[in-house]
């Protein structure tokens, strides 16, 4: 696989590349969604709490960190010796326990920020960021944790000649799962109604009598929640390590750029450019693939300030 | 000039600090030389926070260009390595790198431009990571002792080279940053920006060209905190890509709230107080993140003006306390 990707490593072997290579296109789209699908639950996290509480969270990362180690912990600590659907309901602990530490982050901390500046608000995600990078370290020390029993125990499908692990397309089952019951919960229940009038007008839903404080509590439970998922649903394929929700974070947030602040549609189409590009710019120009996304970003920004579907 | 009292206090503070050297161990001075340096960047940052209310958390993107400017001159023009080439150099690239990311950003405000220098410096880090025959990627450049107006370091150990010439140098580049600065500040384009921050739309109005005048704004920041990463790799002695992650940039944000954004002197202070709190944290436990992040979230929530501000109101309250003792 990787001597296959050798003559990408120049500008000049990229066409011979192109031309060798081709036919591994469904590999690389299937990689774009796969990419994609855990961006999206990712991104969709930071996208309801920005557009509810009007508050950006730098400590989603972490967030996402602690979905991982927590998800593989389980894994490890309940072993092979259960039926393996068990293996599979406790990716959902990550979805727990960062339930759980976005509810005491909002109770404890981001409460008394809403009427604050932007600068406060930030810098407090930050510092929380700061902060529970080293909780982690402090409850699961430093080394990685390894738990790949789901995705071995899935085992691998033939698509149109290419032998594709199940497990990735478990992960954009999910994600459309997911996906399609925030877009339900949104747009159709009474509590998402309430959640986007909130992000319209403040004050106005204020007036109407709507309960902010619960709300915007269970918004960012719900989106802390997400990023935990996304983080438990990558740890059978990546090891969990230190800082590996910072990547997933700045990813999140060029996708919120992009897509347009607190918009469903734009989370959905900003992770497909996103995971698109990632996974043909790994495959083609593997030095460039970080710049070449900002350069895309920032073109669309330049021509759409607002971004995509931005209001 | 001498007749305000706030100039005989600068004048006093400076001569105070041309005899540090001899009072503080190497280490210590090391300590202090890079308080100064950071004292530089806070102040470019500030203008940008603290006068023209936009908070940029991608500004280690400026200071890695100056740092990397005198790293790559010193790895591919050794012939052309003393600091009279070595400082407008590093101005030179922090400013277009600042004009370029600059005319990006500043169509934002707010949370928005918070996100965009965020990731315009993930950008540059991501350039600097991955080209690393060029740059040297995670392991960075070894920077050399450089030479100063014609005199030669070769051969110095860097210890004595940051005691003796380098540190009045630098003190010098400080005090003409900080004068200018004030300039900048009092001057009718700090005015502007000011009002641009009060009231964007008043400012408007009233004909301030808004976007124009903030990229001003955003260029002279990035030029001093270029300048203040060029003096800071000579201290460092070695460059990495991690200058221009955003976790950086925040610490650069950080410090100007410790000091406090609302004042000049604030960042200043602030610098000087990160760069040992910092220090001691890492050097006496190992979860040194979790005490800066206690520490932001404490300052955040019961001193937002920082340690500046605190001082100035308790000062404030003292004088009305006495006035009030004086008249009863």
């Amino acid at each position: 696989m990787f001597s296959a990707l050798a003559p990408a490593r120049t500008w000049v072997g990229a066409r011979v590349f192109f031309e060798e290579e081709l036919e591994m296109w469904v590999v690389y789209t299937l990689n774009a969604l796969y990419f994609a699908a855990l961006l999206f639950l990712t991104s969709l996290g930071l996208n309801i709490i920005l557009g509810v509480m009007g508050i950006l969270n730098l400590a989603h990362g972490s967030l996402y960190a602690i979905g991982a180690f927590m998800a593989a912990w389980t894994i490890i600590a309940i072993g092979m010796n259960v039926p393996t659907f068990f293996l599979f309901i406790s990716l959902l602990s990550g979805f727990v326990l960062a339930g759980i530490v976005g509810f005491l982050m909002e109770k404890s901390l981001i409460r008394f920020m809403y009427k604050r500046t932007l600068e406060y608000q930030l810098l407090l995600t930050f510092g929380a960021l700061l902060l529970l990078e080293d909780i982690i370290k402090m409850i699961w020390g430093g080394q990685a944790y390894y738990a790949s029993a789901p995705f071995d125990l899935l085992g691998k499908v033939d698509i149109l000649g290419h032998i594709y692990p199940i497990y990735f397309l478990f992960v954009m089952f999910i994600t459309c799962l997911a996906g399609l019951f925030i877009w339900f919960f949104m747009g159709r229940t009474k509590l998402g109604i309430m959640l986007r009038a909130i992000s319209l007008d403040r004050e106005m839903a204020t007036g109407l009598g709507l309960d902010i404080g619960r709300l915007s509590t269970f918004a960012f439970v719900l989106g802390s929640g997400l990023a935990g998922l996304a983080g438990a649903l990558v740890v059978p394929t990546t090891p969990a390590l230190l800082g590996i929700g910072m990547e997933p974070l700045i990813l999140a947030f060029i996708v919120v750029v992009v897509g347009g602040l607190g918009s469903l549609k734009g989370a959905l189409v900003g992770s497909l450019l996103v995971g698109f590009t990632r996974s043909f710019g790994i495959a083609i120009f593997p030095e460039i693939e970080l710049p070449l996304l900002f350069l895309i970003a920032g073109i669309i920004l330049v021509v759409k300030p607002e971004g995509l579907f931005g209001r | 000039m001498f007749k305000k009292p706030r100039w005989i206090v600068y004048l006093l503070i400076l001569i105070g600090l041309l005899f540090i050297p001899r009072l503080l161990s190497i280490y210590h001075l090391m300590l202090f030389e890079y308080g100064l340096t950071f004292a530089i960047v806070g102040l470019g940052f500030n203008l940008l926070l603290g006068y023209t209310g936009l908070l940029s958390f991608g500004h280690g993107a400026y200071f890695a260009a100056g740092a990397y400017s005198v790293a790559m001159i010193g790895k591919y023009f050794p012939h052309a390595y003393s600091i009279e080439i070595l400082i407008p150099a590093a101005l030179f690239f922090s400013l277009v790198l600042s004009v370029i990311f600059g005319f990006v950003c500043v169509r934002h405000t707010k949370i928005f431009f918070s996100i965009l220098t965020l990731s315009l410096s993930m950008l540059l880090f991501a350039l600097l990571f991955k080209l690393y025959h060029i740059t040297g990627g995670s392991d960075g450049l070894r920077v050399p002792l450089p030479a100063l107006f014609g005199m030669s370091f070769k051969g110095i150990r860097r210890p004595e080279f940051l005691s003796g010439t380098y540190y009045y140098f630098l003190l010098g580049m400080f005090s003409v940053s900080f004068l200018v600065m004030k300039g900048i500040v009092s001057s009718p384009f700090g005015k502007a920006l000011q009002a641009i921050r009060d009231n964007e739309i008043r400012a408007e109005l009233i004909g301030i060209r808004v976007r124009r005048y903030r990229l001003y704004a955003f260029i002279i920041s990035g030029m001093f905190v270029g300048l203040g990463g060029a003096l800071w790799t000579f201290v460092n002695g070695h460059v990495t890509a991690d200058l221009s992650h955003w976790v950086f940039s925040g610490e650069i944000v950080y410090m100007t709230l410790l000091g406090g954004f609302g004042i000049l002197e604030g960042p200043i202070i602030g610098a000087i107080l990160f760069t040992y709190l910092k220090l001691y944290a890492m050097g006496n436990t190992q979860y040194w993140m979790f005490v800066i992040g206690a520490t932001l979230i404490v300052l955040v929530l019961l001193l937002p003006n920082g340690v500046a501000g605190a001082i100035a109101s308790l000062l404030a309250k003292i004088k009305r306390k006495t006035v009030k003792g004086t008249t009863c």
